[in-house]
């Protein structure tokens, strides 16, 4: 195995305004690792997330996904700023699934499935089908591929649009509150979808305020608060015997 | 069904064949009698008044002055729409442009087209030639091509913002997908954002379609023959003044008929996805 970190960050700064939202922040994500970022609201691990795939711009610090600086082109002193279409071309290969689901609303679900095969790697439409109606297979909704995401319940249009990152083949995927606007009966189903891709080897960073889910599938486990990493480990010693007292507190309110 | 009402006392029974009478409302009946009654008065006068003249109204309705007017003010309307939607959509992507040049030039065509009357655009794309007198200027404007410029350019101003208001409505979490996935620019706006912008900007959109019909009319001044103008240009001969004018209305009206049943397929289409009966449908 690439013994090279699929996701490094370092000294990562972003601000929004005059609220700096990351202070700093060094991460490494080593290949097939799940890692679960955990934290209070606005403590800045949606917008770490949000970086690693260029969504936001970082002000300082660098970001490397499977060896390749994101967003920028480093020569000697100064990063220059990628053209879109380069940016389009890293973000390809970085899933991304979002709190609110985001699918297309005039797509049907393998239309959803599809769009990016056909117009980003330009797969004839009839490939980009039988994978999208595979994906769809693959997490439990090959029935739904003609419905519309209206039609779909919160736990179905989560799970198609895991489907919709799949079809790009990521390196990597990034889970940004993934079950956080779901009726609780339908956290489960999500969940069991990304514990399948995580056995089957994905590289994941989650966004989450599922702690169980942290200490059942992460390999670590990185405590945000005030735009700085407080506490990271494994699992079971972050989230059972916590060091830090900010990690502790928040801890105590989740669980 | 005796089986059903076994366990019920007599009075319950009895209910099952109790007559339900609407309320009545004696201002509804006193309105609708009243309503009939002017109603019957215009069909009368309508009927009974010569000097409406119905012969001549059947006679120049399919006169082919009148249809050669109708022909034009379709191909107007239809070339204007055209141009100024693609116009307008142009312009509300760049006032919504992250470059200021872009904005900025948008905003200044919003704020002169629409800040002026279509009447005075209209002549003075007409006379653009007394600005350059002696070069192509002259040849190259017929009063057909002032009216039409002078009616895409103008609507294009208001299409763009009712574009713009369309991609603004529209959730940033689309965008934001559509960039996670690797998808460039222009794609997003033609393949995610418009399509869904369109539930909204169809509505008004199809409301200055019906404009523009009726707009096209101004470009009489340009002595151009659409449908208003063939007509006036024969009651003037004939002095069949009102007989004429019920002609060209009746024309307009059935045009914006056939608009209005256009724009109900036109919205049933991008409404696909939203409507959740729809989306059953197709599955």
């Amino acid at each position: 195995m690439n013994a090279e970190p699929m996701v490094r960050a370092s000294g990562v700064r972003k601000s929004f305004g005059r609220t700096e939202v990351l202070k700093g922040v060094d991460l490494d994500v080593a290949r097939g690792e799940v890692c679960c970022l955990l934290g209070p609201s606005g403590s800045g691990k949606s917008t770490l997330l949000r970086c690693v795939n260029h969504l936001e711009k970082v002000d300082a610090g660098r970001i490397w996904v499977d060896g390749e600086l994101v967003g920028y082109r480093q020569s000697g002193r100064t990063l220059h700023e990628l053209s879109e279409r380069e940016i389009g071309r890293q973000r390809a290969d970085i899933g991304m699934v979002f709190q609110r689901f985001n699918l297309f609303p005039h797509m049907t679900a393998v239309e959803n499935v599809m769009y990016a095969q056909c117009t980003v790697r330009r797969e004839p439409r009839a490939k980009a089908r039988e994978r999208a109606e595979e994906l769809l297979a693959r997490v439990g909704l090959a029935e739904k591929a003609g419905s519309y995401p209206a039609t779909l319940s919160g736990g179905q249009q989560q799970r198609v649009a895991i489907a919709r990152a799949l079809a790009m083949q990521p390196k990597l995927m990034l889970f940004d509150e993934p079950t956080s606007a779901l009726d609780p009966e339908l956290v489960g189903e999500v969940l069991d979808t990304m514990r399948a891709l995580a056995a089957d080897g994905m590289t994941m960073i989650v966004v989450t305020h599922e702690i169980g889910f942290a200490r059942e599938v992460a390999d670590s486990v990185l405590f945000l608060d005030g735009g700085v990493i407080v506490e990271r480990g494994a699992p079971k010693a972050v989230l059972v015997a916590p060091e830090h007292p900010r990690t502790r507190a928040f801890l105590e309110k989740v669980l | 069904m005796p089986s059903q009402v076994a366990g019920l006392s007599t009075a319950e029974a009895d209910g099952d064949d109790l007559v339900v009478v609407a309320r009545r409302s004696p201002l509804r009946a006193m309105g609708m009698v009243v309503v009939v009654a002017l109603a019957a008065l215009l069909v009368y006068t309508l009927v009974t008044n010569p000097r409406f003249e119905w012969a001549v109204v059947a006679r120049y309705f399919t006169a082919e002055a009148v249809f050669e007017g109708v022909l034009l003010t379709l191909q107007l309307t239809a070339l204007a729409m055209i141009g100024g939607i693609v116009l307008g959509v142009i312009l509300a992507v760049m006032r919504l442009s992250k470059s200021v040049l872009l904005s900025r030039c948008a905003w200044t065509y919003i704020w002169f087209f629409r800040g002026t009357p279509l009447m005075i655009q209209l002549i003075f794309w007409f006379n653009l030639s007394a600005l350059f007198p002696g070069t192509g200027v002259n040849a190259l404007i017929t009063p057909y091509v002032a009216a039409l410029l002078g009616l895409t350019l103008n609507e294009a101003a208001y299409l763009a913002e009712i574009v713009r208001g369309g991609l603004l409505g529209v959730d940033r979490g689309q965008t934001e997908a559509a960039q996670a996935l690797g998808i460039g620019r222009g794609r997003i706006l033609l393949g995610v954002v418009l399509p869904q912008a369109m539930r909204v900007i169809v509505p008004p959109t199809a409301n200055q379609t019906v404009a523009m019909l009726k707009n096209t009319s101004l470009v009489s001044v340009l002595g151009v023959a659409d449908l208003l103008h063939s007509a006036q240009i024969i009651y003037s001969r004939t002095f069949q003044t009102i007989p004429l004018l019920i002609v060209a209305s009746l024309w307009y009206l059935v045009i914006t008929t056939v608009l209005g049943v256009g724009q109900h397929y036109v919205e049933k289409y991008y409404g696909r996805g939203s409507d959740p009966l729809a989306g059953q449908e197709a599955a």
